[in-house]
C-alpha cells in the first residue's frame, strides 16, 4: 500500500489535511484551508481527494442495491417490505417476474416472508423495489442474519473474491444484501453455520489489510476443505472493495 | 413499522434452528443443556451495599442491593422487607421501547422476588432494628445492559451474587439515620444458592440459556427457582404446553444446570 | 485566588479526577461508550437513525435527537426509585441541547436518533460524564457530526475556582459554600451547555469558563483516543 493510500482513523471535527491542495470528498468538509472529518471513520486520500470511509452507521438505500427484506404488509397492488431502513420499501405487483392476479398476492409472498429484492428507485415518497432479475425472489430455506452494513464490501471482497472463497470452502450459496442481511443456503446446516462463522470472522477483522489471505488461513485452521470451484451466480451487490 | 422489526428471527432461520435441534445441535455448537460462558464481576457500583455485573454470553445485566430502614409490615413486625425490581433499559436492545415498564421486566422482577423470598435465602428475621417499629428493607434492582437472550436467568444469578456480596450499613439510633459510609457486617444469608433456571421448549426439544434467536423461536418456557434440589418457585410462560413427561425432563435439566451454575458463579465470587 | 485552600482529595485546582473512556460496550447498540471520572461512571448507547414513533413527533425537516438520562437506583447512597424523575427529565433535555449543535441530522427527516445514558455509579458530575459518553457513542454510531463535545463541571469552593467536583466537594459548606457550574463545549470552543447553582461574580465566572475550556481539551484527547483505539488496523502498517 502506498503512502498516498494510507488510512487513518479520524473522529468528527478532526483536521485530516491542511493546505489548499486538497479537495473535500464524502464525509468531509473544507474549512479555510483544512479538510475536516464530518464523521467517524477511515480517512483516505487519493489524487488529492480526501474522504472518510464510514465504519458504522445505518444502511443508506441506493438505487441498484440488492437487499434482503421482510414482507410487512400486503396491499391491493403490491407488498410493503421492511429492508431495515426508516422508510418503508414497496414492491409493486408489476415488478414480479411472473403475472400475478390481484387476489393472489399472498401466493407470491405472505406477511413475514423473507425475500431478496433490488432497489430501483429512492425518492421522497419512499423506496421502490423490483424482483425482476436473476437471483431475486422469496427465500424459502436457509439461514438469514444481519451484519453491520458498512462491512458488506469486505464480505463481498474485490470483484467478489471474498465471497468466492467462502463458497469454495463451504459449498453454500450466499447472498449478501447491501443492507447487511445475509442469506446462506447449503446442503447441510453445518455448512451454512460454517459459512456464517467465516463471515463473522471477516466482520471482526474487517479493517485489517491482507484480509483475503487471513480468511484462507482461517478456513484451513478450522478444518475447511476447498471444494472444486463450481460456477455460481454472482448475486451479491454492486459495491466492491479490496 | 420501524427498522427493528426485521431483526426478529426470520421464519426460515427459525425452521433451521428447529431442524438442527432434531440432531440435538444448536447454532453456536452448545449442547441443549449447556449454558454460555458466564462471567461474574463483583462490586461494579460502590454506592450499592452489594453489586455485580453478570455476563452470560453476550447478555449482560447489572444487579445492585440497597438497604434502607422502614416500618415493618403488620403481619411480620420483627422481619425485614424485600423488594425486587427489574428495569429493561432501552439502552440494552432496539426492541425495548421508552416508557413505563412492560410485562417482561415486571415478570422478571416478580420471579426473582419469589425465589429469593420463598427460599428464605435472606435471614429477614435478623433484619429487625426495633420490633414493630423499624426494620431493614433489602432492595434488589436489576438493570439490563445488553439483551442477547435469557435475561431472566442472568438476573437470577446477579441477584444471588449481589446478595452474597452485600453488607449492612450502620444505623445510627440516636440520629435515626443510616450511615452508608460504615458497614457493620455481611447481610445474613442462609447457606444456599437459589438460582432460577429457565428451560425453553422448541418443537419437541428442551434447551437452557437460549440466545435471542432461540428465544424468538421458543414456544413455551418454564422457570424453576431451586437450591440444592429443592424447588422454591416456578413459572410456566408463553402459550405453548408441556407434557408431564417433559416437565420431569425439565427438572432433570435444571438440576444439572444448577450444579454447573453453582460451580461457575461461586468460583468468581471468591 | 486564595492559596490556603486544599481540595479534600489533594488535587490541584485545575486537576481532573483520574478518568478513562471506552467505546463499543453495548454490542446490540449502533454505537456505545463508557466515560468514567473518578468514581462517576456513565454509559451511553445510540440506536438509529430510525423511524420516529409516535408519528406526530416526526419532524419532516430533519432528524430528531432524543436523549434519556437515567440513574441506576443503587448508583448513590440513598436509593433512587427506578424510573424517570423531574431531575432526570431536565438532564435529558440539557443533554440534547448540549449535543444537537454538532449533529448533522438534516438528511434524516422523520427519523430519530436515540441516546440512552445510564449512570452506573455516581460521585458528582454525572450529567457531564453522561454527555461525554453520549458524544462518543454518537460518533461511534457513525452519526454525521461537525465536531465532538466534551463536558466538565467547574466549581467555586468558598472563593476558589476548581475543576471536576467530587460529591464531597459539592457538599462543601465553608465560607461562600459550593458553586457548581457544569459546562459543555465543542472542541472548537463553542459552549453548548451551561448551568450554575450557587453564588459567583461575572469575573470569576469567566475564569471558570476558561478553566472548563482547558479541561475539556484534556477530555477531548481521551475521547479521541478511545474512538481511535477501538479500530484494529494492525496486520498492515505495523
Amino acid at each position: 500500500m502506498t503512502e498516498e493510500h494510507k488510512r487513518t482513523v479520524v473522529i468528527p471535527g478532526e483536521t485530516i489535511k491542511e493546505g489548499d491542495a486538497y479537495l473535500p470528498g464524502e464525509g468531509t468538509e473544507k474549512q479555510g484551508n483544512k479538510i475536516v472529518a464530518l464523521r467517524y471513520g477511515l480517512a483516505e486520500e487519493h489524487n488529492r481527494l480526501v474522504k472518510v470511509i464510514p465504519l458504522s452507521g445505518v444502511y443508506q438505500p441506493r438505487r441498484g442495491n440488492i437487499v434482503i427484506g421482510k414482507c410487512n404488509l400486503i396491499t391491493f397492488n403490491g407488498w410493503v417490505i421492511d429492508i431495515g431502513t426508516a422508510e418503508n420499501a414497496f414492491l409493486p405487483i408489476m415488478e414480479t417476474p411472473r403475472y400475478v392476479a390481484k387476489d393472489r398476492l399472498d401466493e407470491v409472498m405472505k406477511i413475514g416472508d423473507i425475500c431478496v429484492v433490488q432497489i430501483f428507485s429512492v425518492n421522497g415518497r419512499g423506496i421502490d423495489l423490483t424482483m425482476k432479475a436473476r437471483g431475486l425472489g422469496r427465500i424459502d430455506e436457509g439461514i438469514v442474519f444481519r451484519i453491520n452494513s458498512n462491512k458488506v464490501p469486505r464480505v463481498i471482497g474485490k470483484e467478489g473474491s471474498m465471497i468466492k472463497i467462502i463458497r469454495d470452502y463451504t459449498n453454500c450459496n450466499i447472498t449478501v444484501g447491501q443492507n447487511g442481511y445475509i442469506w446462506i443456503k447449503g446442503d447441510k446446516i453445518e455448512d451454512e453455520l460454517f459459512a456464517k462463522k467465516a463471515i463473522m470472522f471477516i466482520t471482526e477483522k474487517s479493517f485489517m489489510e491482507g484480509l483475503t489471505e487471513k480468511v484462507e488461513e482461517w478456513f484451513k485452521e478450522n478444518g475447511g476443505v476447498k471444494k472444486e470451484t463450481k460456477k455460481t451466480e454472482e448475486k451479491s451487490g454492486d459495491k466492491e472493495e479490496d | 413499522m420501524g427498522g427493528e422489526e426485521i431483526d426478529i428471527t426470520t421464519k426460515v432461520t427459525a425452521e433451521r434452528i428447529k431442524k438442527y435441534l432434531e440432531q440435538g445441535k444448536r447454532f453456536d455448537g452448545r449442547k441443549t443443556d449447556e449454558f454460555r460462558n458466564i462471567i461474574v464481576e463483583p462490586n461494579v457500583s460502590n454506592k450499592a451495599e452489594g453489586s455485580v455485573k453478570v455476563k452470560v454470553g453476550k447478555t449482560e445485566v447489572i444487579v445492585g442491593v440497597k438497604m434502607e430502614t422502614a416500618t415493618p409490615y403488620p403481619d411480620s413486625p420483627n422481619k425485614g422487607n424485600l423488594m425486587v425490581t427489574a428495569e429493561f433499559l432501552p439502552l440494552s436492545s432496539s426492541r425495548i421501547e421508552l416508557g413505563p415498564p412492560k410485562f417482561d421486566s415486571i415478570e422478571t422482577g416478580r420471579i426473582i422476588d419469589r425465589i429469593i423470598r420463598e427460599s428464605k435465602f435472606i435471614e429477614l428475621e435478623k433484619l429487625c432494628i426495633k420490633e414493630g417499629e423499624k426494620v431493614w428493607t433489602v432492595f434488589i434492582d436489576i438493570y439490563t445492559i445488553n439483551d442477547d437472550g435469557n435475561i431472566l436467568d442472568a438476573a437470577g444469578i446477579g441477584a444471588v451474587a449481589a446478595l452474597k456480596l452485600a453488607k449492612i450499613p450502620k444505623y445510627d439510633e440516636e440520629k435515626e439515620k443510616v450511615d452508608y459510609k460504615e458497614y457493620i457486617g455481611k447481610l445474613p444469608l442462609r447457606e444456599m444458592n437459589p438460582f432460577t433456571i429457565t428451560v425453553h421448549k422448541i418443537g419437541k426439544h428442551l434447551i437452557v440459556d437460549p440466545t435471542r434467536e432461540e428465544e424468538d423461536v421458543s414456544e413455551a418456557r418454564i422457570s424453576i427457582g431451586s437450591s440444592e434440589g429443592i424447588i422454591h418457585s416456578l413459572q410456566k410462560g408463553n402459550s405453548g404446553c408441556f407434557s408431564a413427561e417433559e416437565i420431569k425432563k425439565c427438572f432433570e435439566i435444571v438440576e444439572k444446570s444448577w450444579k454447573e451454575l453453582f460451580k461457575k458463579v461461586n468460583a468468581q465470587l471468591k | 485566588m486564595t492559596s490556603s485552600f486544599k481540595r479534600p482529595d489533594g488535587r490541584k485546582v485545575d486537576e481532573l479526577r483520574e478518568f478513562e473512556a471506552k467505546v463499543g460496550i453495548v454490542p446490540n447498540a449502533d454505537g456505545s461508550a463508557m466515560y468514567r471520572s473518578g468514581e462517576t461512571i456513565a454509559i451511553a448507547a445510540v440506536y438509529g437513525p430510525k423511524k420516529m414513533h409516535p408519528q406526530h413527533s416526526q419532524n419532516p425537516e430533519k432528524g430528531t435527537l432524543r436523549c434519556t438520562y437515567n440513574m441506576n437506583s443503587f448508583s448513590v447512597s440513598e436509593r433512587i426509585r427506578p424510573g424517570p424523575s423531574r431531575r432526570s427529565t431536565e438532564i435529558s433535555k440539557i443533554t440534547e441541547w448540549a449535543l444537537e449543535p454538532v449533529l448533522m441530522l438534516d438528511k434524516f427527516q422523520n427519523m430519530v436518533v436515540d441516546v440512552h445514558i445510564n449512570i452506573i455509579q455516581a460521585d458528582a458530575g454525572t450529567r457531564c460524564a453522561g454527555i461525554n459518553a453520549a458524544a462518543m457513542a454518537l460518533a461511534h454510531a457513525g452519526i454525521p457530526m461537525k465536531d465532538m463535545v466534551s463536558s466538565v463541571s467547574v466549581g467555586k469552593l468558598d472563593k476558589t475556582i476548581v475543576v471536576d467536583l467530587s460529591k464531597e466537594e459539592e457538599d462543601y459548606e465553608e465560607g461562600e459554600g459550593p458553586t457548581d457550574i457544569p459546562i459543555s463545549m465543542t472542541h472548537s470552543g463553542d459552549i453548548t451547555h451551561f448551568q450554575l447553582d450557587g453564588k459567583i461574580d461575572s469575573k470569576q465566572l469567566m475564569e471558570a469558563v476558561e478553566l472548563a475550556k482547558k479541561s475539556c481539551e484534556q477530555i477531548y484527547e481521551v475521547q479521541k483516543k478511545a474512538l481511535k483505539d477501538s479500530i484494529d488496523l494492525t496486520g498492515g502498517e505495523d
